[in-house]
């Protein structure tokens, strides 16, 4: 975390060169259809706010791609549970996953296209997809650092199979999979444009692209901010509940340093 | 405590040819543990004392059930151990990794009740806040282990272990990571609950002192592959005193053997020959 005092430096920095472009812009350092006047962009998203044209397209990106996000970060846990605490599971889908991992997002959208079309199922599904991987990865190699002495414990208890995975393994392996999922955060929000700009009537990207088509340039910068704040505000919803949810880690880590 | 009648022929925890070698990537396998062989009564503590590296811990946990040995048995009450039974508990040496940092004080030691699940929730609560109390730690329930000293993890680790009315209580060097005052507090408050609950304590340690001070029996182990070297009744009075027991010269003798025993094994050299041993 950022030390409180210079906090104002990061925001101060943002205004300055958000006064920038409102001074390139009326001095025409810049070309001002490309570029147009910072206060212009501010005025067009205040209006579309106002009119309920952004928020209605932001709701139905959001509606994706956290539909996505779901489905990819719960099966990412399942399937990277699996993995880790059971040998021949790995040795199935190791190769599989290595193989599919590295391709990125946008060169099976034609092939999700195909398959399930141009609607809200393609998109979700490639969100969840390109979301899955990271979780994945990272609550595997949660499982397979769960302490041993922690295990030892809980099966001196009696615990077994699914109570050990559900009280031991996962609380354990939790601080991994929160890295997982806050990595998949940013990939499902890149993932949820380029959908929405490959094939869509409504959502942000298809927002973006249709008003850089119709020459709207406000609106596209608005369209454009929006992710920003969007993206911004997820970040930070995200990050309070993992503060809240994994206190005791950071607790925990504190009181192991020396 | 209930004596096994003379004509019970098995004793309570029979270890009987207990081998463990672990296979190294080339070459011949480790052998850790060789043929060792024990009966313990129910209701005693036995103490296993040996060279650090000699497989007392190894023992322990396949004594526990958590680890497989190479060939052998254990046997709880003529019943073969292959996973862990619900009579024994065992206590890690390292408290603050067996100890759950994401569990309270309360829920990690409700732990072993919920994991049961025999109990209802309110007598799961009710009977951790219980245990709590037993090893004084009352007033520390909503807090979290990290933020407590190694004392009072290792408290919170013994009530756990306690919580859910185990018969056998096996403690790998429990007390082998705290302060020396701290270690006399925690021995007399395992005596006492030893002594109120009656359960069966098997107590691996490195320290002679400590066990001699605890047990009703101390077993010496053999350098690597391990076998038993040495079975000492020890026959003190209770209760206990941490400095009159210590100067009494029977604890001394059973110090004598038990030390020259070791030495002898570990091949140290001593200063001045005593003569006789």
């Amino acid at each position: 975390m950022a030390r409180f005092s210079g906090r104002w430096l990061g925001f101060a920095l943002i205004a300055a060169l958000l006064a920038l472009w409102e001074i390139a812009s009326v001095l025409k350092w810049v070309d001002t259809f490309t570029v147009p006047r910072m206060s212009s962009v501010a005025t067009t998203i205040w209006d579309l706010l106002r009119s309920g044209v952004l928020p209605r397209e932001a709701g139905a990106s959001l509606w994706r791609m956290f539909a996505g996000y779901a489905i990819g970060v719960v099966s990412g846990i399942a399937v990277g549970m699996l993995m880790g605490s059971f040998r021949p599971v790995y040795y199935l889908l190791e190769p599989l996953t290595e193989i599919l991992r590295p391709i990125p997002s946008p060169a099976y959208v034609p092939l999700a296209i195909l398959f399930l079309g141009i609607d809200d199922e393609m998109k979700v599904f490639m969100i969840a997809f390109a979301s899955f991987f990271p979780v994945l990865l990272n609550t595997y190699s949660g499982v397979r650092s769960v302490d041993p002495v922690q295990l030892g414990t809980a099966s001196t208890f009696g615990a077994r199979g699914m109570k050990l995975l559900w009280q031991v393994v996962l609380p354990s392996a939790a601080p991994y999979i929160f890295t997982g999922m806050r990595i998949s955060l940013a990939v499902a929000l890149i993932v949820m444009v380029i959908s929405e700009m490959v094939a869509a009537s409504n959502g942000i990207g298809y927002f973006i692209l249709a008003a850089e088509r119709g020459f709207k340039v406000r609106e596209m910068y608005a369209g454009i901010v929006t992710l920003g704040a969007l993206g911004y505000g997820m970040n930070r919803l995200f990050l309070a509940i993992e503060a809240r949810m994994l206190a005791w880690h950071h607790g925990f880590t504190q009181q192991q340093k020396p | 405590m209930t004596a096994a009648g003379p004509a019970a022929a098995a004793a309570y925890i029979d270890i009987a040819d207990i081998c463990k070698s672990y296979s190294s990537a080339h070459g011949e396998p480790t052998v850790a543990l060789g043929r060792v062989s024990l009966q313990i009564e129910r209701g005693s503590f036995v103490s296993i004392v040996g060279p650090s590296g000699c497989g007392k811990s190894t023992l322990l946990q396949i004594v526990a059930g958590l680890l497989a040995p190479t060939s052998g048995q254990t046997r709880l009450n003529a019943r073969p151990v292959t996973e862990p039974p619900a009579e024994f508990v065992y206590v890690f040496q390292q408290y603050t990794r067996s100890l759950f940092p994401w569990k309270t004080v309360e829920r990690n030691v409700a732990y072993g009740l919920e994991v049961r699940g025999r109990l209802s929730r309110s007598e799961i609560d009710r009977r951790a806040r219980d245990f709590i109390a037993l090893v004084k730690l009352s007033g520390f329930e909503r807090h979290y282990p990290w933020q407590l000293s190694g004392g009072m993890q290792q408290r919170v680790a013994i009530a756990r272990a306690l919580a859910c009315g185990p018969d056998v209580l096996l403690m790998d060097e429990p007390f082998s990571s705290v302060d020396s005052l701290t270690r006399v507090g925690l021995q007399e408050l395992l005596l006492r609950l030893w002594k109120e609950l009656g359960f069966t304590v098997v107590f691996v340690t490195h320290d002679t002192d400590e066990a001699i001070y605890l047990s009703t029996r101390v077993v010496a182990l053999s350098k690597p592959p391990a076998s038993v070297a040495m079975d000492l009744p020890i026959d003190l009075p209770r209760p206990r005193d941490q400095i009159a027991t210590r100067e009494l010269p029977a604890y001394l003798a059973y110090r004598h053997r038990i030390l020259a025993q070791l030495f002898a094994d570990e091949g140290l050299q001593r200063a001045a020959p005593a003569g006789s041993a």
